[in-house]
């Protein structure tokens, strides 16, 4: 399975969540098979969706799930000790780790050789971490999302891109409709 | 114990609602930190990296807490992308409370390298930027604070050696 097949995998579990989707093909894959307003879409700045989704999930207590891919977690791989460290049950972040940067031309990236993110999640002090394989992606996250404690799922899948187009809605309206989301949950 | 102006400062975030603030370590800003940590009202989370820290604040003012950074202006570099194409581009109010290290007092020389640019890379990104010099001066980060969340724009106070010596 390619990331796009992964994403269509888990929609159902998405559905009605708060989700913070990574920049370039990621957030662009997901806006095309599933928009929803409670989903967050990065526009720019590579590597902070594990950041914006901590930083949203330490300020109210609705479930979030931060989409991230390898790549960018590499560009800001402190994130997981800032995880490790403010534990938030109602957080999981989703690592699609195909060991490429996608959005560039799938050049490979150092999680597809030698790195395990894992790993490297447990040894931030992350107590909840599991690598799976992309065709079991949604059944642990809609089973991490049960489980009321923070998770760092790392799911390996085929590297490979499906042609999309890009998002065009204002990032002010993303941000807009994403923070009325979030009120509304508060209100009920 | 804190000091009488770190309180102030942080007892003028609590006035204005920020509820959430992340910092990266300064030693001119230590009391302020300290003071931070010690504040029920405020959750702290310290970062690593200031670009890190700045997403954290993004996701936290999405969640509804109004969020501010504690950082070195020699930080500055690494969280202009970070500025620009989410706390700009996204229309979110961040206050950044920055020790304006290489200034008047500085013991170390390498510091002045990014003074030298701090003013300058705050006016290329159209910043509004408020420099403050003497204790007094303090006086108006309640109003700098209010002006943020009205404008949803990022905001520079640069709080350099002058303005922390005169108060001690």
């Amino acid at each position: 399975m390619i990331r796009s097949e992964v994403l269509k995998s888990i929609v159902p579990v998405l559905d009605g969540r708060l989700v913070v989707c990574n920049i370039g093909l990621p957030s662009q894959e997901l806006h095309l098979l599933h928009d929803q307003p409670s989903t967050f879409y990065m526009l720019g700045t590579m590597g902070l969706a594990s950041s914006i989704g901590l930083g949203l999930a330490l300020a109210q207590p609705d479930k979030v799930v931060a989409i991230d891919g390898d790549g960018s977690v590499l560009t800001n791989l402190a994130t997981l000790a800032t995880i490790a460290n403010n534990v938030c049950d109602n957080f999981v972040l989703l690592i699609i780790d195909n060991g490429s940067y996608g959005s560039t031309g799938d050049q490979p990236t150092y999680a597809g050789r030698k790195t395990s993110l894992a790993a490297v999640a447990t040894a931030c002090g992350c107590a909840h971490v599991i690598e799976c394989d992309a065709a079991e992606t949604a059944d642990v996250l809609r089973h991490a999302l049960e489980s009321d404690r923070m998770t760092v799922i790392v799911c390996k899948c085929e590297s490979g891109n499906i042609p999309v187009p890009v998002i065009e809605i204002p990032p002010v309206v993303i941000r807009d409709r994403f923070m009325a989301a979030v009120k509304s949950r508060a209100a009920s | 114990m804190t000091d009488s102006l770190s309180q102030k400062i942080v007892d003028d975030l609590v006035a204005n609602q920020i509820a959430f603030v992340t910092t990266v370590p300064c030693k001119q800003l230590a009391g302020v930190i300290e003071a931070i940590e010690d504040c029920e009202r405020i959750l702290h989370v310290p970062s690593n990296k200031e670009d890190e820290g700045m997403g954290l604040c993004a996701g936290a003012y999405m969640g509804g807490k109004r969020p501010a950074i504690v950082m070195q202006n020699t930080a500055l570099g690494v969280t202009l992308n970070t500025l620009a194409t989410l706390i700009q581009f996204y229309q979110i109010p961040l206050p950044m409370l920055i020790s304006y290290r290489g200034e008047i007092g500085e013991k170390v020389a390498c510091q002045v390298e990014m003074a030298v640019h701090t003013k300058a890379l705050l006016n290329q990104l159209a910043i509004p930027t408020y420099h403050f010099h003497r204790p007094e001066d303090a006086a108006e980060l309640d109003g700098i604070l209010k002006h943020t969340q009205m404008c949803k724009k990022p905001s520079a106070i640069l709080m350099d050696a002058t303005f922390w010596r005169g108060a001690a």
